[in-house]
């Protein structure tokens, strides 16, 4: 950035050094020559880890001057694609080129030194330091190594902000800028280390619509026959008023890439779910009686945040399967239902009776259980054995009297659940921690088993578990519903849900937008209605 | 940290790191394997100052000196045992003494109390305090460092408050029955506070390993979140250990009043050496992990150093400084074996 100052005049440049000779304004004879040149290839590239093949044979394209959009279903490979690209995976086979001299990325730091900029969902900034103290983080240059020199951090911040007319005061702190304030001073940052291909995972997920605007604004602003933007995204109109390209992604495979400009989004959408995927081979459990009894009646319940005006209700013995993609809150839902997260809004009932849980505690006493999608993070004590923690729901109820805990019982209920199971564990007093996915997702369970709730969410059942251990997890979770709980299954994998539920509830953007029978519910029609924008009306059948 | 951030947005499954079975020690035997690393160290600092120090390894000394000087530690250590397995910390315990002592000596000796009325009051000072702790900490959501160390200040000038600035002080001889209470001797040649302190310890063994209070606190300490979400009233709880902490602070003042008078400066820095008592025995800061035994064996660590090297007439100065590398080697060993049995 040592020669910034005298390219400051010229606002859509931002490379301001090297070989390359600085042009002047974009749309010029010699800029649209360099246009449409490859500028980044990945071709075979494959990751695997222990169990699963992420990315299989990945190839992508990026051509200099164009806006590309990956679509792709939640666990397709985008992230991993991602973290190939900025150097935090290194993949196990396959090429990746910039200009066609082929590439290694040992680390994320070398990743951007070859000019690749990510912006990830979740923003790495600090919140207490000023724009200037975020974009030269690490590179503060200062003074005989040691000492800092706010101005001259400021100035170049200043013209730096300038050159992208990024409407920021160097000085302002970053933790009071709006979301798209901060994705600014994240692209400001991106930018100020000369990427050249900028990736941007869902920038538009938290924007409204005149946000969305400037920072497509800010995007044609950037994309010079020097550099291109890969656009993550899942809203469809958008990527078709952003991108020249779709290149579409599906499990961990290159699908194809089509022209944005002569596609439908039914094309796009077909593609991503796969045509070929089978109907569930499986029967799932039998569709409860049209005038079951209502188990848990939710009604109009929002939060501070994200949720607005969710109603569902799901009977005994019936599993309701919660799809969308990431962010719509779908978590949060269950969240909100057990009173771990704050509502501003709503009723909950459990057999017809106001219950409206205003913590967890009061949830289980209710009846209601949540399996977290966190195993590790919020379902279990790592640290304890495997009775601690199936016993840990029922502790205060069932293996204690007088505040006095029984702990013979809690173990021999939980030698039970881990024969009826099938929990693979040396004893029942193995550290939990010890156990793999699938044995400590089963662990999960057997807590909720135990305390007899009538009313179960799991929020990710099968999350980071191999193929055998899900089917004998919706094996239990059909044998629950059959037994006569009341069961909610959120889950971001759609086969996973398709398979399981009997009725199958829609979210976008904090929302229900519809909801399916078993019948009516394809891959298409829940991906059309996680997609909708604005809400529609509750299509009840 | 670009990493931290990818991987919450990585919806692919992540890979599974399976450990190995064999790395699966039983967390009770290992508990087990810590307090035995505790013991080793407590018999063989005896050892040495048997063998180094004249006049150590007496009945008397043992006795009289060593374990009567680790009971107000350990009762400390008791209580706090619990706010840490929590993942929490209590620095108002040291003051703590000096309030709810000139508490009792206010209430026997000033306002001519029954024994067993005075100490019930004092004991409620005690919990006050701790429910105090525990509501800015749960229910405020303070953290603990700071709530405690508020706490601390108020018991630091409270008993200024109720002694005239020194001017009042009550010394056990006023009160006959109160004094017995550590110096006088239930069982032959055996000081009541020794005895008092063993009963404290099983009862604080029970209340940890044998009551859903205990088995809370562990849990909270483990995992707050999770067991939040398994449907325990955290926050109650919590309000709850910083009580109990709070009543076995006012034992710890009791039993001080008790042997050396009441004064407004009793136990002041106290709370550090009670935090490392819990440490040195094996109870985890991070939480989730706590043993009474280690805790007792902790304080007697503390005690037979403090002893053996005022036998061996090593000045005070220098016994902090041999305190403060046992307390840094203890946490080392700790930590080794920590890392060894990594799986998460």
């Amino acid at each position: 950035m040592s020669t910034q100052d005298a390219h400051a005049e010229r606002p859509a440049n931002r490379r301001s050094e090297g070989a390359v000779s600085p042009r002047s304004i974009r749309g010029s004879a010699a800029e649209e020559e360099l246009r449409g040149v490859q500028l980044l290839a990945m071709s075979g590239i494959t990751k695997t880890f222990p169990g699963v093949r992420a990315l299989d044979g990945m190839h992508l394209d990026l051509r200099r001057g164009e806006v590309l959009s990956l679509v792709g279903e939640n666990g397709a490979g985008k992230s991993t694609l991602m973290k190939v690209l900025s150097g935090v995976y290194q993949p196990d086979d396959g090429e990746l080129r910039i200009d066609g001299t082929p590439m290694r990325f040992a680390n994320p730091k070398e990743a951007q030194q070859a000019g690749i900029g990510i912006i990830f969902q979740e923003f790495n900034l600090m919140p207490d330091l000023t724009v200037a103290q975020n974009i030269f983080i690490g590179r503060e240059q200062p003074q005989g190594r040691f000492l800092l020199r706010p101005r001259i951090l400021e100035q170049r911040a200043a013209d730096l902000l300038d050159r992208l007319q990024l409407p920021l005061d160097p000085h302002t702190l970053v933790g009071r800028l709006s979301v798209a304030g901060q994705q600014m001073v994240e692209i400001a940052k991106a930018l100020s280390l000369d990427a050249r291909v900028l990736i941007m995972d869902e920038p538009t997920a938290a924007l409204n619509d005149a946000e969305v605007a400037t920072l497509h604004e800010l995007i044609r602003r950037f994309v010079t026959d020097e550099t291109g933007v890969i656009y993550i995204s899942h809203k469809m109109d958008e990527l078709k008023a952003i991108s020249e390209r779709i290149t579409v992604i599906r499990d961990g495979q290159f699908i194809r890439t089509l022209d944005a400009a002569d596609t439908t989004m039914r094309e796009v959408i077909s593609l991503m779910v796969g045509r070929d995927r089978e109907p569930a081979q499986h029967a799932r459990a039998d569709t409860p009686a049209e005038d079951a009894p209502i188990a848990l009646q939710v009604r109009g319940v929002e939060t501070p945040k994200l949720l607005r005006d969710i109603n569902f209700e799901v009977r005994t013995g019936e599993i309701v399967g919660f799809a969308g993609l990431m962010g719509a809150g779908r978590t949060e839902v269950a969240r909100a239902v057990v009173g771990a997260d704050r509502r501003t809004a709503g009723v909950i009932s459990v057999h017809g009776k106001d219950v409206t849980p205003r913590n967890p505690a009061q949830a289980g006493a209710a009846g209601i259980g949540y399996l977290s999608e966190d195993r590790k993070g919020l379902g279990l004590l790592l640290q304890q054995t495997v009775t601690q923690n199936i016993a840990l729901p029922s502790m205060g109820s069932r293996f204690s009297r007088g505040g006095f805990v029984n702990d013979r019982p809690a173990a021999a209920d939980a030698r039970r659940l881990v024969d009826e199971l099938r929990i693979k564990t040396p004893s029942v007093r193995a550290m939990v921690g010890n156990l793999s996915g699938g044995n400590q997702q089963k662990v999960v369970i057997a807590k909720w088993l135990l305390k007899d709730c009538d009313v179960l969410i799991f929020d990710e059942p099968t999350r980071g578990i191999d193929v055998g251990a899900k089917e004998e997890i919706y094996a239990l979770i059909g044998r629950l519903a059959a037994e006569g709980k009341a069961i909610v299954v959120i889950s971001s994998e759609l086969p996973e849900v398709l398979r399981l539920s009997h009725r199958v509830v829609v979210m976008a953007q904090g929302r229900i937008t519809g909801e399916l029978t078993a019948q009516d519910a394809t891959p298409e029609s829940v991906m059309h209605l996680a997609t909708t924008e604005t809400p529609a009306p509750t299509a009840t059948v | 940290m670009p990493s931290e951030t990818a991987s919450a947005l990585l919806d692919k499954k992540p890979p599974e790191d399976v450990p190995p079975a064999a790395r699966g020690m039983n967390p009770q035997v290992r508990m087990r394997l810590q307090q035995l690393a505790a013991f080793a160290g407590l018999v063989i600092i005896t050892i040495f100052f048997a063998i180094a120090g004249d006049n150590f390894f007496t009945y008397d000394n043992l006795v009289n000196n060593v374990l009567l000087s680790s009971v107000l530690i350990g009762v400390l250590a008791l209580g706090t045992t619990f706010v840490i397995v929590t993942g929490g910390i209590d620095l108002s315990i040291g003051w703590g003494i000096a309030l709810t002592g000139m508490a009792a000596g206010t209430f026997l000796i000033t306002w001519d109390l029954p024994l067993g009325l005075g100490l019930l009051m004092a004991l409620l000072v005690g919990l006050v305090i701790g429910l105090v702790n525990g509501f800015n900490v749960s229910i405020l959501g303070m953290p603990p460092f700071i709530a405690t160390l508020a706490m601390m200040l108020v018991c630091q000038g409270l008993p200024l408050v109720i002694s005239d600035n020194g001017a009042t002080i009550y010394t056990n001889t006023q009160f006959p029955p109160y004094a017995d209470l550590s110096g006088g001797e239930l069982i032959p040649n055996f000081p009541n506070a020794v005895l008092i302190f063993l009963g404290l310890a099983v009862i604080a063994w029970v209340l940890l390993n044998r009551t859903v209070f205990g088995r809370y606190a562990v849990s909270i300490g483990s995992n707050e979140e999770a067991t939040e979400l398994s449907g325990i009233n955290v926050r109650k709880w919590k309000l709850v250990i910083y009580g109990v902490a709070g009543v076995f602070t006012a034992c710890a003042g009791i039993l001080s009043s008790a042997r050396i008078g009441a004064s407004p400066t009793a136990g002041g820095g106290m709370e550090l050496q009670a935090i490392a008592a819990v440490v040195i025995g094996g109870t985890s800061l991070a939480g989730g992990k706590g043993t009474i035994v280690g805790s007792v064996i902790g304080a007697l660590i503390i005690g037979v150093l403090n002893n053996g090297l005022q036998i061996m007439g090593v000045p005070q100065e220098w016994q902090y400084v041999i305190l403060g590398v046992v307390i840094l080697a203890a946490v080392y060993v700790d930590m080794l074996r920590k890392r060894s049995a990594e799986v998460v």
